[in-house]
C-alpha cells in the first residue's frame, strides 16, 4: 500500500462515526460493484432461478445514482438510504426489489434524523435492514436466501460492536461474514424463491441474492476505511 | 440465438406500442408508468380486475384486457414482475368505486410487489383485494417450497372473474369466483425445448435433442423429472395422470379442457395432445364440455405445452360463455 500517514503506516484509519459521505460512497461503490457482477449475478441466478438478479440489481443500483447526484449537500443519510429504497422498490422489479427496497427502508428508519452512525446505531442498522426482509420475504436461516449472508453478517456486526470494534471494523467483520455465508449457501436446498421448485438439483449453486448481499456490505466496509 | 427484435432493453416497450397501434379499439396504453388498460376504463360501478406480470408469456396478459376480462395489464420485464408503481397505477386508473381485484401468479416476486401495490393502493383508499393462481400439480404445495406456481390456468380465471365483474357481481363476489376457479382448475406442462430471455441471449436451461422436461414451469424452470423423447401420447398420459389425481376429477364430471401452447409448438401438434387428452378423460366417465386451444400462457419460444382440466358447474359455465372482446379471446360480440 503506498499510501502517506502521519499515524501508523498501512492502517487505514476509520472515522468513528459514518456519515452522508460514506452514505453516498457506500451506494456508488455498490453500484460499480454490482455493474461489474451483473453477468456473474446473472450466471449464479440461471443456475437456479431465471437468470436475472444482476440485470435487475443492476437497473436498480444505475437508476438511484443520478438521484444522489441531485441531493442538496445537508442531506442525512437517512434521507440517502431513504432515497435508494424507494427507487430499488420502483425499479428492481423481481423479488429483490421489495425485498433490498424494505432493508434500505427499515435502515432509513433506524438512522432516522442522526447526522452520523456510531458503532450502536450501526448494528442496529443492519439489524433493522435483515428484519425487514425476513417480515417482507418470511425467509429463514437456511432457506437459501439473502437471509443467509445477512444473518451472519448481523451477528457478526454485533460480535464486533461488543467487542468494541469501531464502525469500520464492523463493516469488515459483517462483509466477511456475508462473503462467507454466500458460500455456505451452496449446500443448502433451497425453500424460498424460484430455487425451491429445483428441490436437491439446488445443492451447490451458491444463492444469488446471499451474493450480491455479501458484494454490497464488502463496498460498505471498502469505503468506511479513509485512508489519510 | 436469432430473434426478431431490436435493442434487448426495448422488447416490452415496443411490443406494448405495437399493441396498442393493432388494438385502439380495445385497449389504451400507458408508456410512463407501462399497463395496459380497456379504452373505456374506469368503468363505473364495475369492479376492476388487473393482473400482470413479467413479459415473455404473451398474450398473457396484455391480450386478455378488454370487456368481459381484464381491466389492466401491467407487463414487468421479460420474466421479472413489474414493480409496484406502474400496478399502483394501473390500479387507480381501472377503479370505477367498486373496488379492484388483482390476479397474480404465485411466484415469489409478483406476490411481494403485487403486496406492496396493494398497500399502497389501499392507503389511498381503493378497495384492493388479491386472488394468488397456483394451478401448477408439478411442484409439490409444501412449507418446504414457494408453493406451486400460477400457469395457463390463469386465463381461465381471468375469463371467468372478468364475466362475473362485467355483468355487475360485486368486489367479494368476483373474489369469490376467482377462488373458485382456482380452487377447480390444475395444469401440468412439458418443454420440448428451452426458451432464450432477450437480455440473456442464451437458453434458460439445457435440454438434449433427445430429452423433455415432464412439469416445466412457464419461466423454464424445473418440473417433475427429465426423459427421453416420447410419443404425443405417452407425454399426454404424463401429464393428465398427475391432474386428475390431484383435485381429484371424478367419473361424472364436465370439464373446460385447455390445451397450451409454449410458444413454439405448433398448432397442429396440440390438436393432437387435445385428441389423446380427450380420449383419456372420456376413459374416466369425464365429459369435456368446453375447450380451448391455442398459445396463450408461453414462454417466449420454448416448445412445449401444458394441459389445463377445470371442473365446471353451472356458474363457471355461464361465465365462460359470456361475451368477451380482448385481443387474444373474443365471442359473442
Amino acid at each position: 500500500m503506498s499510501v502517506e500517514s502521519h499515524t501508523s503506516p498501512d492502517q487505514p484509519q476509520s472515522a468513528a462515526t459514518l456519515d452522508t459521505a460514506w452514505t453516498l460512497r457506500w451506494i456508488r461503490q455498490g453500484a460499480e460493484v454490482l455493474a461489474a457482477n451483473r453477468p456473474a449475478l446473472n450466471t449464479l441466478d440461471r443456475d437456479i432461478g431465471d437468470g436475472d438478479h444482476g440485470e435487475n440489481m443492476d437497473r436498480g443500483f444505475q437508476a438511484v445514482l443520478p438521484k444522489l447526484d441531485a441531493l442538496a449537500d445537508e442531506t442525512l443519510p437517512g434521507a440517502v438510504l431513504k432515497l435508494v429504497a424507494t427507487t430499488l422498490i420502483s425499479t428492481v422489479g423481481g423479488a429483490a426489489g421489495p425485498l433490498y427496497g424494505t432493508a434500505f427502508l427499515k435502515a432509513a428508519g433506524a438512522v432516522a434524523a442522526a447526522d452520523g452512525i456510531d458503532a450502536a446505531a450501526l448494528v442496529a442498522v443492519l439489524t433493522a435492514a435483515r428484519d425487514g426482509i425476513v417480515l417482507r420475504g418470511k425467509a429463514e436461516s437456511g432457506d437459501k436466501t439473502m437471509i443467509d449472508s445477512w444473518t451472519p453478517a448481523v451477528d457478526a456486526a454485533a460480535a464486533a460492536h461488543a467487542a468494541g470494534s469501531g464502525v469500520g471494523d464492523i463493516l469488515l467483520a459483517a462483509a466477511d461474514a456475508a462473503a462467507q455465508g454466500a458460500v455456505d449457501t451452496e449446500p443448502l436446498v433451497a425453500r424460498k424463491g424460484r430455487a425451491s421448485y429445483l428441490g436437491e438439483r439446488a445443492i451447490g449453486h451458491r444463492d444469488p441474492g446471499a451474493q450480491s448481499t455479501a458484494l454490497l456490505l464488502r463496498a460498505a466496509a471498502d469505503v468506511a476505511t479513509v485512508t489519510e | 440465438m436469432k430473434k426478431l427484435i431490436n435493442d434487448p432493453k426495448n422488447v416490452v416497450n415496443e411490443a406494448a406500442a405495437g399493441f396498442e397501434a393493432a388494438h385502439a379499439d380495445i385497449v389504451r396504453v400507458s408508456h410512463d408508468p407501462i399497463f395496459i388498460v380497456r379504452h373505456d376504463a374506469p368503468v363505473q360501478g364495475k369492479v376492476g380486475i388487473v393482473s400482470g406480470g413479467g413479459s415473455g408469456h404473451e398474450p398473457l396478459h396484455s391480450g386478455f384486457v378488454g370487456y368481459g376480462m381484464l381491466d389492466a395489464a401491467v407487463p414487468g420485464p421479460v420474466f421479472t414482475s413489474p414493480t409496484p408503481d406502474p400496478i399502483v397505477a394501473a390500479t387507480q386508473a381501472v377503479n370505477g368505486g367498486a373496488g379492484v381485484l388483482h390476479i397474480v401468479k404465485n411466484y415469489t416476486g409478483d406476490v411481494l410487489n403485487f403486496e406492496t401495490a396493494a398497500d399502497l393502493a389501499s392507503a389511498e383508499g381503493i378497495d384492493v383485494r388479491a386472488v394468488v393462481i397456483n394451478d401448477d400439480v408439478a411442484v409439490k404445495d409444501s412449507l418446504y417450497t414457494a408453493g406451486r406456481r400460477g400457469v395457463a390456468g390463469t386465463v381461465l380465471v381471468e375469463k371467468i372473474a372478468g364475466a362475473a365483474a362485467e355483468r355487475g357481481d360485486d368486489l367479494d363476489a368476483v373474489v369469490a369466483v376467482a377462488e373458485k376457479v382456482n380452487s377447480r382448475v390444475r395444469t401440468m406442462g412439458v418443454a420440448l425445448t428451452p426458451c432464450v430471455v432477450p437480455h440473456a441471449g442464451e437458453p434458460s436451461f439445457v435440454l438434449a435433442d433427445d430429452e423433455i422436461e415432464i412439469g416445466i414451469g412457464i419461466h423454464g424452470e424445473p418440473g417433475r423429472e427429465r426423459i427421453k423423447l416420447e410419443p404425443a401420447d405417452a407425454i399426454v398420459d404424463r401429464l393428465l395422470g398427475p391432474i386428475l389425481e390431484d383435485l381429484p376429477f371424478d367419473n361424472g364430471d364436465e370439464v373446460l379442457l385447455l390445451v397450451n401452447g409454449m410458444g413454439g409448438t405448433p398448432q397442429i401438434e396440440l390438436y393432437i395432445v387435445f385428441r389423446r387428452a380427450a380420449e383419456v378423460l372420456k376413459e374416466h366417465g369425464i365429459t369435456v364440455t368446453r375447450s380451448l386451444v391455442g398459445n396463450f400462457t408461453t414462454s417466449l419460444e420454448m416448445a412445449g405445452a401444458s394441459i389445463s382440466v377445470l371442473k365446471l358447474d353451472d356458474e363457471l359455465t355461464t361465465l365462460w360463455d359470456a361475451p368477451v372482446q380482448t385481443a387474444a379471446l373474443r365471442w359473442g360480440r
